[in-house]
């Protein structure tokens, strides 16, 4: 059975690919968290799992002796790999993979950025200008991460919408389609390779201050980076930062645009932002990961077998009322809210210092100059599959300040 | 202040994750090292004025790095 013919019983057939599930995961959730915690489906190779309870998806991301990182996609087929450090990796060459780049990617280094995202929020709002109505996603949101990532990669700005077509391809149409996510990622690959050939290529002249220049020169315990390592991290570093903070801008303006009183007191009071960007990532939390069973485990009555996939759901992990006080319900004041939109453990998202501050610069910006607006009458509101959940169309009507 | 008793931080820097969630809830008390890792800014025992934003910190930890010790203050007999 495919993984997008209709599902009839989620908890043994469930898919993440299903019309219902894309467009409102959270009953569906809400109902096998109660009844079968750890849900089963056979519409993908091996078998895959599906935990829906934080205790079980906190024990999953901590063991990574039995659930291994190098399948970080639930796909219908397992294709081979081609490893990404170090999303892919698991102790203990994950340890060196990942200590590289945790200095490029802490509060202090994202705060370098925050100006660049600034102008670029400033200049996708002249450009909506005096209109009456636009899409928050396609006109706004979509293009933040890309331009952001462009400077840190050191990367021409007008590629941007081939990397969009590649992570679509990739993400959304490759786990159920390998021929695409193959294509679509042997071009990334290419792409990779050009520019680091660039690089290479000014010989003994490595004075470029972007990330890729720094890869090229970096060792980890005294090795300078295997060819694959590194391209393998540059792929990684493309596709990671875009369309899940696109999702996750997205998703806090679709929420903002449909609950007018939680609009309303934003605008009013920046204050609220930070527990409120918390709240909409605890919410909308837009990425889901996979791990692959390498070795025969139980949790709760489950018995997880080698080679099956399994889905981890950092979204269903913090709806979980075990947890988050009426966690359907978005507070944007809530205060105590240890959510896991970012993982946990020691795959937790590089880039989460990143993320959030384009989360608020966004924010902030598109407040300053839309206090008020909201969903389009009739619009069509399309939500992306897959492994990054996020609006990719929220059309809306402007009030301007 | 015989009786007082006080708050104090502990670490476990083994589950931190560098989420950084405590460092921006309470940045007097908490900053990061170069990999984004947690470090004590200063003082390991909460005044008694932080003691809500230090808690929220604490709470707000999705690796369960943070706890807070209450300790008797004998501060005054040394």
């Amino acid at each position: 059975m495919s993984s997008k013919s209709p599902v009839v019983d989620w908890a043994t057939d469930w898919s993440h690919f299903d019309s219902k599930w894309v467009e409102d995961p959270f009953p569906i959730w809400k109902e096998l968290r109660a009844q079968c915690p750890i849900a089963h489906s056979n519409r993908f190779q091996d078998g895959a799992y599906f935990p829906s309870s934080y205790e079980y998806v906190r024990a999953i991301a901590y063991d990574s002796e039995h659930f291994s990182s190098r399948r970080i996609i639930v796909r219908e087929s397992k294709v081979d790999l081609q490893p990404n450090p170090p999303i892919t990796s698991d102790p203990p060459e994950h340890t060196g993979a990942r200590r590289l780049l945790l200095p490029a990617f802490t509060a202090k280094a994202a705060e370098k950025y925050e100006e660049k995202t600034r102008r670029v929020c400033r200049d996708l709002l002249d450009r909506i200008g005096d209109s009456r109505t636009c899409d928050a996603a396609i006109q706004y949101a979509q293009h933040i991460p890309v331009l952001v990532i462009v400077e840190i990669l050191g990367l021409p700005a007008e590629d941007g919408e081939r990397f969009r077509d590649w992570i679509h391809r990739l993400l959304e149409i490759g786990p159920v389609n390998p021929v695409v996510a193959k294509e679509a990622l042997d071009e990334i690959t290419d792409y990779f390779r050009a520019q680091v050939a660039i690089r290479r290529s000014k010989e003994g002249d490595h004075i470029g201050n972007d990330l890729i220049t720094f890869l090229l020169n970096a060792t980890i315990d005294g090795y300078p980076l295997t060819e694959a390592h590194l391209l393998g991290t540059l792929r990684l570093l493309l596709v990671a930062g875009i369309d899940t903070t696109w999702s996750a801008i997205g998703a806090s303006l679709w929420h903002l645009a449909t609950h007018a009183s939680d609009r309303h007191r934003l605008a009013e009071d920046f204050s609220l932002l930070p527990t409120a960007i918390e709240e909409l990532l605890r919410a909308y939390s837009p990425v889901t990961m996979a791990r692959e069973v390498t070795k025969e485990t139980s949790l709760g009555n489950c018995r997880f077998s080698v080679g099956s996939q399994v889905l981890l759901s950092f979204p269903a992990a913090n709806r979980d009322p075990a947890i988050f006080d009426h966690p359907d319900e978005v507070r944007i004041d809530r205060t105590e809210n240890p959510h896991v939109a970012f993982g946990l453990g020691r795959h937790r998202c590089l880039g989460s210092n990143l993320a959030r501050m384009e989360l608020r610069v966004a924010l902030e910006e598109w407040l300053k100059r839309f206090a008020d607006f909201e969903l389009a009458e009739g619009a069509i509101v399309r939500w992306s599959e897959g492994t990054v959940r996020g609006p990719r169309t929220i059309p809306v009507k402007l009030k301007p300040r | 202040m015989a009786n007082s008793s006080q708050l104090r931080i502990v670490i476990d820097s083994h589950r931190c994750q560098g989420h950084n969630r405590c460092c921006s809830i309470a940045p007097d008390y908490f900053a990061s090292d170069e990999f984004g890792n947690v470090l004590l800014k200063a003082e390991e025992i909460v005044e008694f004025s932080h003691e809500s934003k230090v808690r929220l910190a604490v709470a707000n930890c999705p690796e369960h790095a943070l706890k807070l010790i209450e300790q008797n203050d004998n501060r005054e007999g040394q």
